[in-house]
């Protein structure tokens, strides 16, 4: 008995978590776009005419049940990446997304060889 | 040990270099290059009189398309507009106009004061229909060829180097 009500009590749990999930949450994406028209100011940041018509499809994609990516991929697709502040990763974008890694793991590599030589001489 | 850790040092150096390089020398002002080739998408546009649609598969194989983006109460459609009175007389060319947060009685006495251009004319009232075609102000055009991909968007009052550009394109197949 006691196994049954922990099941239903996961179930119950997981089931809301993943509609927390899935709620899209506007401010989140106004603040992920920026308004062309403005001078470096996101869509959730300007009252521009521009951004409030944006502000008026975003809402209608949730409506049609559109996830966040989704949104800022049709975005993209009229207005080109500069519209979203983290574009995806594209073929012209690479080394931006992948050098600081490529540079961290580098610079902890250095970093371990010189305590490694530091530790022989000692 | 020491000359590999030296080599991919200067290696790294040179790419965050050659990276800014190029990110300073890019234009960081929104263009439209990312739209020319790409196929418009809309299944219907509603008509600034009740009741009538355009739908997309009248406009396919048949004619060149300049969709015009304007407004009564926009000073610059005003400017414009005896570029898109000139551009009417051509057969190879239809133009569609959207009527951008407008009033329609001020639309019908802006285009019964300065001509009507337009093959038909479209209503977007809320603005969410210029968004669908990457618009961000008005006025602005968009020329499409017959398979409906884009060839050129116009920020912007077209001007007589954009007419020239325009006949250029429908006239050279």
């Amino acid at each position: 008995m006691k196994l049954k009500i922990l099941i239903i009590i996961f179930i119950f749990k997981l089931s809301i978590l993943k509609s927390a999930e899935n709620i899209v949450e506007p401010n989140h994406i106004h603040k992920n776009l920026r308004c062309l028209v403005c001078q470096g100011q996101s869509i959730s940041d300007s009252n521009s005419d521009f951004a409030q018509t944006v502000k008026l499809v975003v809402k209608d994609l949730i409506e049609q049940g559109k996830s966040e990516e989704e949104i800022y991929s049709f975005m993209a697709e009229k207005y080109g990446d500069w519209i979203v502040y983290k574009p995806q990763l594209n073929k012209e974008n690479f080394l931006l997304w992948f050098l600081p890694y490529f540079i961290l793991s580098f610079g902890g590599f250095i970093i371990f060889r010189l305590l490694k030589k530091k530790t022989q001489k000692t | 040990m020491q000359k590999i850790i030296k080599i991919i040092t200067i290696s790294i150096s040179t790419a965050i270099i050659f990276v800014f390089y190029l990110s300073l020398n890019k234009d960081n002002n929104y263009n439209t290059e990312s739209q020319i080739g790409k196929k418009l998408n809309f299944d219907k546009i509603e008509s600034i009189d009740e009741d009538k649609y355009l739908y997309i598969k009248e406009l396919k194989g048949k004619n060149f398309v300049l969709i015009n983006f304007w407004a009564s109460w926009c000073g610059p459609c005003r400017s414009e507009h005896p570029m898109l009175m000139k551009l009417k007389s051509e057969k190879k060319l239809k133009l569609i106009g959207i009527n951008f947060k407008d009033k329609k009685s001020n639309a019908k006495i802006f285009l019964k004061e300065l001509g009507n251009p337009y093959y038909f004319i479209g209503k977007d009232e809320v603005g969410k229909l210029s968004i669908n075609f990457g618009v961000y102000g008005i006025p602005e055009s968009i020329l499409v060829d017959e398979q409906l991909t884009i060839l050129q968007k116009f920020i912007g009052p077209l001007d007589n180097q954009d007419l020239d550009d325009i006949l250029k394109k429908i006239n050279k197949v």
